[in-house]
């Protein structure tokens, strides 16, 4: 079944706003932090955008050594059913 | 109006109604039985026992609590949430077990002794792995054998360190016990780890689970694990290990997450990852973090539900799982994906979805109580599970680069059931004081503060960004088919290996020792024949007449003996 219908990330640029608007949010919360009292629980939490940042490298460690895993880990589909 | 009938009972009549039924009836009795259930419950005075004598001991199969109370109203509404989702469905075993499974989860959670705990703990084996065969695929019969037998065996440690507790210490009954350096305690601990995929004990779940069938899955992950959770809860809160156990578990599954192909095995990973969370908070066992613990419980068999049931639709649909196969479904399934997104938000703990107003009570907890190192691990699988559960999920299969895969949209009953579960997330999301009010403590916790709503979404669109930029930089690891081998090799592989191993060092020895044995035999049998067999010395047959003649020439030199000696 073939649709002709033009979908709404068919279009690059409705992409590139998805991503601005990320960027202009992740902005605003980094922002926003001068202007909201933070309590504080933990020590590290004074940091600022400790939050952020954590989340940031949090995700780019996890992928990257996801990634270095694969090569140790990774099978044929079929490994199991031989 | 009051009740007197157990919980459980209502669901296991309903089943054998379910099992004589076809068409619209059964349809009906399928919605009707977890209404009936719950209002049975609701009429139902919480100060009653229903209990039973066998031989010299009282089973109690009725006994609430408010712990008990919440698991026994969130297990209607997921046994409610599933009979929606698979209404459609015209295997009758199916659906037979999807309802026996709920009344043996239901059972489990009001029970007041050990041995009746055994019993249920064993029904929600026997009956969660027909969804798993119902899949009838070859793949899936011999996953069901590997998850019932271990399943099985977590039943046979409980009752064993249920029969040498009642040894010890002369009581069957189920509350707390905690680790206290007896075997009992220490078999019952694993038993309910086993169920609750302890690290190293979790494969069965990331085996059997995406194996099912699409409403199997749903069933599946709303009820064993959670038992298992509600059993740790009444049995080892406080118990330092836990923490500890629980941190592993929320951080292990996400790095399997993210290398995972088939979507339905991500969701499984991130389903020990977020009861990691609960097993965290039940360790720590202060009032916030049991709240915390049970009220993720609640909302993560809603939004887990959510997420396995928007992949059902895809793989019911599509009849395709693997990631690298999918992609650009939101031009085909819209609503789908849309809800999809809904319980992604939740999983994620976004503010205004439901995991925010739970997941945050278990960290706070954690700093509380000065587990610092914890409360870092798990604020990184709150942002890792962010990334593979809330991201990865609904973008591969919905977004992410077009399959060319164009099928209809998900059936109605399926969207309705969605529907349901995405307004309970936000619901619980936007006004937890619903769900608070039923928790086993008081609630002295604001989710809503402005430091939590502003901390929480740095954390989750520093990730988001995170992703969006490895992508763009091609450096996020492309879906590709395959498997990741896990602790489960050891079983799956690494137990036959050795087993062949054996065979060849102790083969040919055991063929030698056969051999001789063999030898000896033989040559006793050869022997043996050689005097008795036919025509041989001792089987020959002779003549009366000449055994008289014999006789004769006997008697005669009887005769000359005498005559010489008497002389």
């Amino acid at each position: 079944m073939s649709d002709q219908k033009k979908h709404m990330f068919d279009d690059p640029k409705n992409v590139k706003r998805v991503i601005g608007a990320l960027f202009v949010v992740c902005g605003l919360s980094i922002v926003a932090e001068f202007f909201i009292y933070r309590h504080i629980d933990h020590p590290w939490e004074v940091l600022f955008g400790f939050y952020g940042v954590y989340g940031f490298f949090a995700c780019v460690i996890l992928v990257l050594v996801a990634k270095e895993m694969r090569k140790v880990v990774m099978r044929k589909e079929d490994y199991y059913d031989k | 109006m009051t009740s007197s009938v157990a919980p459980f009972l209502i669901f296991y009549i309903g089943a054998a109604g379910v099992m004589l039924t076809r068409g619209m009836a059964r349809q009906l009795l399928m919605l009707s039985i977890p209404l009936i259930g719950a209002w049975n419950l609701y009429i139902l005075p919480t100060d009653t026992v229903i209990s039973l004598a066998v031989f010299d001991y009282t089973l109690t199969v009725f006994k609430a609590d408010r712990l008990s109370m919440l698991f026994g109203y969130l297990f209607h509404l997921a046994a409610f949430i599933g009979a929606i989702y698979s209404i459609h469905v015209k295997n009758s075993g199916e659906h037979v077990a999807g309802v026996m499974y709920a009344g043996s989860a239901l059972g489990a959670v009001f029970v007041g002794d050990m041995i009746s705990l055994f019993v249920f703990w064993e029904m929600l084996a026997l009956t969660s792995v027909f969804l798993v065969l119902a899949r009838n695929t070859e793949r899936a019969n011999s996953a069901a054998m590997r998850y019932i037998i271990i399943q099985v065996l977590s039943g046979v440690i409980l009752l064993a360190g249920v029969l040498l507790r009642l040894h010890n210490t002369g009581t069957i009954a189920f509350t707390h016990i905690g680790l206290d350096g007896s075997l009992a305690s220490q078999l019952i601990f694993l038993a309910f780890g086993i169920k609750c995929a302890f690290p190293l004990l979790h494969n069965w779940l990331t085996d059997a689970y995406p194996e099912a069938t699409p409403s199997g899955t749903v069933y599946l992950s709303a009820f064993t694990t959670k038992v298992a959770v509600y059993a740790l809860a009444r049995s080892y809160a406080g118990t330092e290990i836990l923490v500890y156990i629980g941190a592993t578990m929320a951080m292990f599954p996400i790095f399997f997450a993210v290398i995972e192909n088939d979507l339905r095995r991500v969701l499984a990973y991130s389903l020990i990852n977020q009861i990691g969370f609960m097993v965290v908070g039940i360790g720590i066992g202060s009032e916030l973090a049991m709240n915390g613990a049970i009220s993720h419980a609640f909302n993560d068999v809603i939004f887990k539900g959510l997420l396995f049931m928007s992949m059902g639709a895809v793989l019911y649909r599509t009849g395709k799982m693997d990631g690298s196969a999918l992609g650009g479904l939101y031009k085909s399934m819209p609503k789908t994906a849309f809800f999809c997104i809904i319980g992604a938000a939740s999983i994620s703990a976004f503010p205004l979805f439901s995991g925010f107003v739970s997941k945050s009570m278990v960290m706070v907890a954690a700093l509380d109580e000065g587990y610092e190192l914890v409360w870092l691990a798990l604020l990184f699988a709150s942002a890792g599970v962010f990334h593979h559960a809330g991201i990865k999920i609904p973008f591969f299969a919905f977004f992410a680069h077009d399959s060319g895969i164009r099928c209809k949209e998900a059936p109605t009953n399926m969207l309705i059931a969605m529907g349901l579960a995405a307004i309970i997330c936000v619901f619980n999301g936007s006004y937890p004081w619903v769900l608070y009010s039923m928790l086993p403590f008081p609630v002295d916790y604001a989710p809503y503060t402005a430091a939590h709503v502003l901390t929480q979404t740095q954390l989750l669109f520093f990730s988001a960004l995170a992703f969006t930029i490895l992508k763009l930089m091609h450096i996020y690891p492309p879906e590709l088919p395959g498997i990741n081998i896990d602790a489960e090799w050891s079983y799956r592989m690494g137990l036959p290996k050795a087993v062949q191993a054996f065979k060849t060092v102790f083969g040919p020895l055991d063929q030698s020792i056969r051999k001789f044995g063999l030898g000896i035999v033989t040559a006793i049998i050869g022997l043996t024949f050689r005097f008795n067999g036919p025509n041989s010395a001792l089987a020959r047959t002779a003549l009366v007449g000449s055994m008289v003649q014999w006789v004769i020439v006997l008697l005669g030199v009887y005769l000359a003996l005498f005559l010489i000696s008497s002389d």
